[in-house]
């Protein structure tokens, strides 16, 4: 009996050694490996809309036009990118005029003309298709064709900033003969064309399996010569972001890890291993808190944080300067970016942090914390704590406050720090957290969402693709404020409305050239960030990883981050 | 016992429909919004407009008879065409129970991804077997010797370390410091000679160490019970003054008898291999069931989680009849009539 057990021990510890002695785990020549540890549930991104989706699709679809790593607009399908100066948009600005660079085809051989297209803003813009991306193809009336390689887009107002439909990823062509009889209601069933759609992109979609990997096979039909360099590009998802970190930082088995969420020292513990390195990118997302306006009393029933023109249901304290100034002022950004997210955030003062040109510096005074100078202010202002609590008082209310945020570590660590924070200026935090999916929800029957506020303040992110950030900015008019009319779905979480922005707002759609645009919006910024809407707290970046063997990646947090794969090479 | 297998039979259906009722009105009434994890940037019309693409706006009772409809008849319809070529009118037609985040039928996901978990899942679970009748075995027959005492302790410790912990343990030790086996688990590769079925056995190798532990732990308690309830008997000390051996006793009359509790545990337990091991597999990037529930719960892709839930459900009920027959089989002391 005795013998008898140790025989299989000993025939399992053998067959352990055996097999791992054959040889070690390494990764392969002329085979990507990519891990997206969200893996992508399609490759139709106008019916997903999430990164991973429109990310993974770069490999296959293009767009006309992209962002490069600096922000920049560059021509990828077409052979300049049209201005008034050179013609390619009319003088009124209600026209712009695409030319595709002759000699392009899509991976099966047939030509890339203006027909594709059109066909694509067909495709988005039917209603019963459910296309994610249907706002950039605002305010076009008609696509015309002249002539195979020109698409000339008319729209009904005129667009100081035409570069919204087909520059980006999230705009890219898709092929009409393949997805012709995909639109509408049939959209949702086109499952083959879904998953394996034919592009101009360098790679074309071997085998597609939903939430767990996609291989790539490289292009023959590419339009430049002897690109690209890997054969075989292996997209596989599942697990969490430590375990894709480990893969290409510590087990050199995956060449690229996107979006590593992690604490900052266990990403530079990896990282010291030194088979990869960490690469950052900064975009526009800042991590902020919102002041609700309204008044959340529970008490109030359905008036609960509804915005009422004459102002009467408006927060009993924290539209007050002093009191939003001075909670500000309590916050430790510095601290905030440098231990929970690392080389991953920047302390800012503003909800336009980038690109450069759009970024204020009138409001970097925020960036000190200063406690005494929050609870002098307080003081002052007369707010104090008359019952010895240790709260404040305004006008006779304790100054309690709900705090909510989405469930995430490093979100649930800076409520912790932040409720200190301002217990030691006197007042109070009730920290709660919600479920990602259902804060971020749009249900109007649940309570707990980001739009309907039933809090007193509210942290997340936001941000917005490419540069331009009229629409982005918009957000914060009076008529786009949350409430029972649009099921507390409107972009104006803070209910906050002041007559002055939503004049800039308008100005914003009129106004022409870069620098004029950008001195608009940062007016726009200092109206938002020094009246109270929001306190910002982090300028996020984009976190990801490469192996030391991948070369000629070139981070980029405006476009999709494998924009440039093509280019991706073995080190030799 | 003809008898009573018609009538357990009979009593399936009605079981399944309110299982399934109760399954589909749990989640129905959960506050779940298919659109909610799609970015911010998309504005609220849209959203309104994907949400009745997917149909969500749709009354209870007309969602269940839709989904009823298409689970008992078009989805078992859809499989015999696809296994069989047969083709049955209306195929193209036919409604499928479509996922939210893939947009694409949902059984042809669960297709795609029980190769791995019965690798996986499976392959440790069938190891465990075999591990841990000859352990509970040798705990039973020499009761308190340091093997036992060994035994309890690796099984307690098998039952109580959570396997995140332990997956954790195996990557660090295995793929980053020995460099042994890889922790991404490759889904597309496929075994067709040896070379291949040796790549296979190394990335399964992790995985099924953590899970054998895991089942291990359990049965070979079970085992060593029922053992220690039988050696005790009267007809093996029979057996014993009969002349027979001792390895005679234990395993051609001893063991044959403490089998068949086991053996019905480890029938209810199969249903549990479709399952998947969720944590493990989320740590080892197998993407079998266990994942693909644990997405669609976070992605709030209720026809998903409807789907998968009924299956398991079907399988649990379905073992459970397959258990308690095989317990009438194996031991004719027990009558169901």
């Amino acid at each position: 009996m005795k013998i008898f057990n140790l025989r299989i021990v000993s025939v399992m510890l053998l067959l352990l050694a055996f097999v791992g002695a054959f040889g070690l785990v390494s990764a392969q020549e002329d085979t990507l490996n990519i891990l997206y540890w969200q893996a992508p549930s399609t490759l139709n991104f106008y019916l997903a809309g999430g990164t991973k989706e429109i990310d993974a699709s770069s490999l296959v679809l293009e767009p006309l036009a992209r962002y490069n790593e600096q922000g920049e607009m560059i021509p990828w399908l077409v052979e300049e990118i049209p201005t008034v100066e050179n013609g390619g948009v009319s003088e009124d600005l209600t026209q712009i005029t695409w030319k595709i660079t002759p000699g392009i085809t899509w991976s099966d051989g047939t030509p890339l003309t203006a027909d594709d297209v059109i066909f694509t803003w067909q495709y988005c813009t039917d209603e019963a298709t459910g296309c994610s991306y249907l706002e950039k193809f605002d305010d076009i009336v008609s696509i015309e064709a002249p002539d195979p390689n020109t698409v000339v887009i008319t729209f009904g107002v005129p667009k100081p900033f035409p570069y919204n439909a087909f520059v980006g990823q999230e705009s890219s062509i898709l092929q009409k003969a393949q997805f012709e009889g995909c639109v509408g209601v049939a959209a949702q069933g086109c499952t083959d064309q879904n998953f394996n759609p034919i592009g101009t992109g360098p790679y074309v979609v071997e085998e597609f399996r939903a939430n767990d990997v996609i291989t790539f096979v490289a292009n023959e039909n590419y339009r430049e010569e002897g690109k690209p360099y890997f054969k075989r590009v292996v997209f596989k998802g599942g697990g969490d972001a430590e375990s894709a970190a480990r893969a290409v930082l510590e087990t050199g088995e995956a060449d690229y890890a996107w979006n590593l969420q992690i604490a900052p020292e266990i990403l530079n513990s990896m990282a010291s291993a030194g088979l990869g390195e960490v690469l950052v990118a900064f975009g526009t997302s800042v991590e902020r808190i919102h002041l609700n306006q309204t008044n959340p009393d529970p008490a109030l029933g359905d008036m609960r944080s509804v915005w009422v023109e004459d102002g009467s249901n408006a927060h009993p304290f924290l539209t007050d300067p002093v009191v939003w100034q001075a909670m500000s002022k309590a916050i430790d950004r510095g601290l905030i970016s440098s231990q929970l997210y690392g080389a991953a955030g920047q302390p800012t003062c503003n909800v336009l942090p980038a690109p450069p040109m759009y970024a204020s510096t009138n409001n970097d005074d925020c960036l000190v914390q200063d406690i005494p100078g929050a609870i002098a202010m307080l003081d002052e202002a007369g707010i104090v704590d008359s019952d010895g609590d240790g709260i404040r008082e305004y006008n006779g209310i304790p100054m309690r406050i709900l705090y909510q945020t989405s469930t995430n570590a490093v979100r649930q660590s800076t409520q912790a720090l932040i409720k200190q924070w301002w217990s030691e200026i006197g007042i109070e935090a009730e920290l709660k957290n919600v479920d990602a999916a259902v804060f971020f929800g749009g249900d109007p029957a649940s309570p707990d969402t980001y739009g309907k506020f039933y809090a007193d303040v509210e942290m997340f992110t936001n941000n917005f693709a490419g540069t331009d950030p009229e629409s982005y900015m918009a957000q914060f008019q009076c008529s786009s404020i949350s409430g029972p009319e649009n099921n507390f779905l409107g972009s104006n979480l803070g209910r906050w409305c002041n007559p002055e922005y939503d004049a800039l707002v308008a100005e914003m759609a009129q106004t022409a050239g870069v620098e004029a645009r950008a001195a608009v919006a940062i007016r726009m910024n200092e109206l938002i960030v020094q009246s109270g809407a929001l306190i910002p707290l982090v300028h996020r970046g984009d976190v990801s990883a490469r192996s030391n063997t991948l070369e000629g990646v070139l981070m980029n947090a405006w476009d999709a981050e494998p924009w440039n794969i093509a280019d991706w090479t073995r080190a030799s | 016992m003809t008898q009573y297998f018609i009538r357990r039979v009979l009593t399936l259906i009605p079981t399944l429909l309110v299982i399934s009722l109760v399954v589909f009105a749990v989640l129905e009434l959960s506050p779940s919004d298919p659109v909610g994890n799609l970015p911010l940037t998309i504005p609220e019309e849209t959203r309104a407009k994907i949400r009745e693409a997917m149909g969500a706006n749709d009354p209870f009772l007309v969602k269940y008879v839709k989904w009823l409809q298409q689970f008992l008849i078009n989805e078992p319809l859809n499989l015999i065409e696809k296994t069989t070529g047969a083709q049955f009118p209306g195929s193209e037609e036919r409604l499928r129970i479509i996922s939210w985040q893939t947009r694409s039928p949902i059984i042809d996901l669960v297709f795609e991804r029980i190769p791995q978990t019965l690798w996986v899942v499976g392959t440790a679970y069938l190891c465990a077997i075999l591990i841990a009748i000859p352990i509970g075995v040798l705990s039973a027959y020499k009761q308190y010797s340091w093997f036992d005492q060994i035994g309890t302790f690796l099984s307690v410790v098998g039952y109580s370390v959570p396997t995140f912990f332990m997956g954790l343990l195996f990557v660090i030790i295995f793929s980053v410091r020995l460099k042994w086996f890889p922790s991404v688990y490759d889904t597309t590769h496929v075994v067709t000679d040896f070379d291949s079925f040796i790549h296979q056995i190394r990335q399964i190798m992790m995985p099924v160490m953590v899970l054998t532990l895991f089942f291990t732990a359990q049965m070979s308690r079970f085992t060593r019970s029922a053992m220690l309830e039988n050696l005790s008997q009267d007809y093996v000390r029979t057996a014993r003054s009969k002349g027979l051996n001792e390895r005679s006793v234990v395993i051609r009359h001893a063991l044959r008898n403490s089998l068949i509790p086991v053996v019905t545990l480890v029938a209810l337990g199969i249903p549990q291999i479709f399952q998947g091991a969720i944590i493990t597999e989320q740590i080892f990037r197998v993407n079998g069931l266990g994942q693909l529930l644990i997405l669609a719960v976070q992605g709030g892709d209720l026809p998903t989680v409807q789907t998968l839930t009924f299956i398991f459900a079907l399988l649990i009920v379905i073992f459970n009849l397959v258990a308690d027959l095989l317990y009438a089989v194996l031991d004719p002391r027990i009558a169901y009539n």
